[in-house]
């Protein structure tokens, strides 16, 4: 197991790598050059010639691009063009926000869409499995803006102006002293992730059900609650974990949007922020992040795999 | 139809009886039409049919489950020791799981699919006590479950009992499911056809046990197979079901020897035995209808007849296997193969699951190109992988898969994947295909009318059969059978059987047929190759290798083979 497992990690540390090199590519045919972006169109030459040289734009590509990966494994980010201040102090804040943004909707939308998933596939064919596969396909079929924009409509104008539209905290106070500004990001988020959950959920679950094991379990006098949480559940979670891991990651990525829909100052707007400004080095901190975000979280989900597949865990042998 | 048949007369009070029970499914089609059968305590009543009969949701109605889709209509199943002998299809579903696994329990068909893979073996057992409240402590749990690993056969350490389901063999599997069984000391046990997917050695042994532990413990057995040889060796007394009825019941020795119903006579007339004819008197063999081998003098002069073929040319092997090896990685699959294959010759490729035979036949098809070792068709060798192979070679080499039920593309009709070997050569336009598609169809005996029909309205045997025409179209010299009948009925089986030997003998192609059935032996080769962990350790006629077998595995396999 630990074999299979470190082999994750080292293909997981190789992406990451490949990752980088595709990030520092895209950054370098980006149009436009970042010292004239830092000193403006009124810069002389003698001044852009001096930053080049500060900023060691006029190595050769693939010593800039080293020097950067060494930089980026010790977690120097760099300097923020647009602000003049490390990468890392700029984004600290913003990650945070959005990491408040992600635990809040992922710990409502897993649990939500394995229950909702699980009971959907228990009652198979009856009204409330009816219900619960037509309003998850519903969901599934509306992009995040679209259900932003319908919450925002129903909740902060003139139906129930009960909550805030726009995230307005003071510069310095965290997001989260203002819980009712989260609530609106945080559902648009939830609703459309959890559809996929629980349709997966009801999809792996039904296969299950129908397994071998289960019968066995249920001719063996099993209590009907047991067979589902020790013999249907573990099987069911694992195909789901994958799912889920896409789920997250895409929020990482998604999040973009939603921030910028709801005004939150999260990494997106930094990201939108970021390219408006060309802002190199924050643009390329925050790709190589929601990357990093993308292979961690699928590495977790393959190893709930292989966590609850003993086929795997034991190696094999006989 | 139950009501004609005499019930036998009965000495001791019965632990179950099943009276006239129905039941349809939630459409209304009624799959069982009042089917009454009786179990006696220490005895074993074998349940006999063909998929589709019934004969799994009778048994699975004696432990008040129906499967989805199903519901009960009418009926009474009693069962001994439950109050006052009521009916147990009246009880609440509360009071019907208490029933299963205590009183009465099960042993399913396929202890791969049945046991929880995720969770140890010892932890099953311990499940099954627990839910029923067995003795009085957790401590008196773990002893009865080392009891019952004992009591099957099975090491019953604690190092054992953290085994996965994965890490046994299907023989120990199935041996994991009867401790299961038995744990709770059960009156009734339900087995499911528990020897299927086992060779005869393994099936020996798991029948054994069984029929020790049924005596020792006063159980009752219901023993659901369609295997009549193996009720033979089982059971005391059998129901022969027909498409949801009773058709017959008696005895083991008065169903078997003097079946009365037409439907018994055929099954029994269906079952392959080793000896190539029946002990029984009035019993047909089932390649005596077959016109190209006369099997009173046996196979033995077939293969005289083919060593002495009429033409120079044909002196030559079809077929010649040279040194063939292949491994994945540390993994030896098969460790030097060789054997040559005469014109219009069957062989048997006989091997346990695992023993690299279906392997082998892949190589020589070329479906598997990472063999070492050298294919040779007509004196020419072949390379390997059916990619760098000639069109003229790949229709010369020709496979039929296992399963009719995942070979055939369920969207295409017969016609669309009959022709498909035919496209391939493209030489043919679409009318001159069909007329050819319709020859093979012909020569499976199939008719014109199913040329547009797909695969799902067809039976088992049907589908097997559109296996065969796709194989045939192309006219091959090599016919390579992959365990065609493994997933079909004893007497599909023979029909398939048959089949095989008449195209043979019509076309004269060669045969190489991959197998783990011993019993088939001499209704479909001339010689046996006996594999066993990618060797060839018996080689020979079919009657020197079943009559003098030189490898201590061949004579285990024939020590075990069950006879009627």
């Amino acid at each position: 197991m630990t074999h299979l497992i470190l082999r994750r990690l080292a293909t997981s540390v190789l992406i990451l790598l490949a990752v980088s090199l595709l990030v520092f590519v895209a950054t370098l045919l980006l149009p436009g050059d970042p010292a004239q972006a830092i000193l403006g169109q009124q810069a002389t030459p003698e001044r852009l010639a001096a930053l080049r040289e500060q900023m060691n734009l006029n190595d050769p590509i693939w010593q800039r691009y080293l020097s950067w990966l060494g930089d980026l494994t010790v977690g120097d980010f760099g300097v923020s063009a647009a602000s003049g201040g490390p990468v890392i102090a700029l984004l600290g804040e913003r990650i945070g926000a959005s990491l408040v943004l992600l635990v809040a909707a992922a710990s409502i939308s897993i649990p939500v869409g394995l229950l909702v998933g699980t009971y959907s596939a228990l009652h198979r064919g009856r009204t409330g499995d009816h219900i619960t596969t037509g309003a998850s396909l519903v969901l599934a079929a509306l992009p995040e803006f679209v259900i932003g924009i319908w919450l925002i409509t129903v909740f902060s104008t003139t139906i129930f102006p009960i909550l805030p539209s726009v995230t307005m905290a003071p510069p310095g106070e965290a997001v989260w002293n203002y819980p009712s500004q989260l609530v609106l990001p945080a559902l648009t988020l939830v609703l459309v992730v959890t559809p996929y959950i629980t349709r997966m959920m009801r999809a792996t679950m039904l296969e299950v059900l129908d397994s071998g094991y289960v019968e066995m379990a249920r001719l063996k006098g099993v209590p009907e609650r047991q067979v589902i949480v020790r013999h249907a559940l573990p099987h069911a979670l694992s195909p789901v974990a994958q799912v889920i891991a896409i789920q997250l990651a895409w929020m990482a990525g998604g999040v973009v949007v939603v921030e910028f829909l709801f005004r939150y100052p999260g990494i997106g707007q930094a990201l939108v922020d970021a390219v408006a400004n060309r802002d190199v080095q924050v643009a390329q901190a925050l790709s190589i992040l929601i990357a990093a975000v993308y292979i961690v979280v699928n590495l977790l989900a393959d190893m709930v795999g292989i966590l609850t597949n003993p086929k795997l865990r034991t190696g094999g042998s006989r | 139809m139950s009501t004609s048949v005499v019930e036998p007369p009965t000495t001791t009070k019965p632990v179950l009886s099943a009276r006239d029970l129905r039941i349809a499914t939630t459409s209304g089609y009624e799959i069982l039409h009042g089917v009454s059968f009786t179990l006696q305590p220490g005895k074993i009543l074998a349940l006999v049919g063909e998929s589709g009969s019934g004969k799994t949701t009778a048994g699975l109605a004696c432990l008040g489950h129906f499967r989805r889709g199903l519901k009960h209509t009418g009926g009474e199943i009693h069962l001994a020791g439950t109050g006052d002998y009521g009916n147990i299809l009246d009880l609440p579903e509360a009071e019907r799981r208490k029933l299963r696994g205590g009183s009465i329990s099960y042993v399913p068909q396929d202890p791969a699919l049945s046991l929880n893979p995720a969770m140890t073996i010892g932890r099953q057992i311990q499940e099954v006590l627990q839910v029923h409240h067995y003795g009085d402590s957790e401590e008196d749990r773990r002893a009865r479950a080392k009891e019952v690993l004992a009591e099957v056969g099975l090491e019953n350490s604690e190092t054992y009992q953290r085994r996965y389901p994965h890490q046994l063999s299907g023989g120990q599997q199935q041996r994991v499911g009867i401790a299961m069984a038995f744990a709770c000391r059960p009156a009734v046990l339900v087995l499911d056809e528990p020897t299927t997917g086992l060779d005869v050695t393994t099936q020996a042994l798991v029948l054994q046990t069984i029929a020790e532990l049924a005596e020792r413990h006063g159980v009752a057995g219901l023993y659901i197979t369609h295997d009549l040889a193996v009720v033979a060796k089982v059971a005391d007394e059998v129901v022969v079901m027909l498409s949801g009825e009773v058709v017959e019941k008696g005895s083991t020795a008065q169903v078997l020897y003097q079946p009365r119903h037409e439907y018994t006579q055929k099954l029994l007339s269906a079952v392959p035995d080793l000896a190539g004819r029946r002990q029984v008197g009035r019993v047909a063999v089932i390649t005596e209808e077959h016109p190209a081998i006369n099997l009173a003098s046996g196979h033995v002069t077939a293969v005289q007849a083919l060593q002495i073929p009429p033409s120079s040319e044909d002196r030559s092997n079809l077929l010649e296997v040279a040194g063939l090896k292949l491994s994945y990685g540390s993994n030896k699959v098969l460790g030097g193969i060789d054997f040559s294959l005469a014109r219009g010759e069957s062989m048997m490729l006989l091997g346990e699951s695992g023993s690299g035979k279906t392997t082998l036949s892949r190589c020589i098809a070329g479906l598997n190109d990472d063999y070492t070792g050298i294919v040779r068709l007509n004196g020419h060798a072949l390379s390997p992988g059916t990619r760098a192979r000639t069109a003229e070679q790949r229709q010369q080499v020709q496979y039929v898969f296992q399963s009719p039920f995942s070979s055939l593309n369920p969207r295409r009709t017969v016609c669309e994947s009959v022709e498909v070997p035919l496209q391939m050569s493209g030489t043919l336009s679409r009318k001159q295909r069909r007329v050819r598609v319709l020859e093979a169809l012909d020569q499976v005996r199939l008719g014109e009318s199913y040329l547009d029909r797909r695969p799902g309205d067809l039976s088992g045997g049907q589908r097997q059969r559109v296996a065969i025409a796709r194989a045939l179209v192309n006219a091959p010299a090599l016919l390579v059978c992959d365990e065609v009948t493994s997933a079909l009925d004893v007497s599909v089986q023979a029909s398939i059987i048959d089949l095989l030997r008449t195209l043979q003998a019509e076309t004269g192609m060669s045969m190489l047929f991959v197998t783990h059935n011993i019993c088939l032996a001499r209704h479909i080769s001339q010689r046996i190759a006996v594999l066993q962990h990618g060797r060839i350790v018996d080689f020979g006629s079919t009657d020197e290798v079943l009559k003098h077998p030189q490898h201590e595995y061949t004579r285990e396999l024939l020590a075990n083979v069950p006879t009627i």
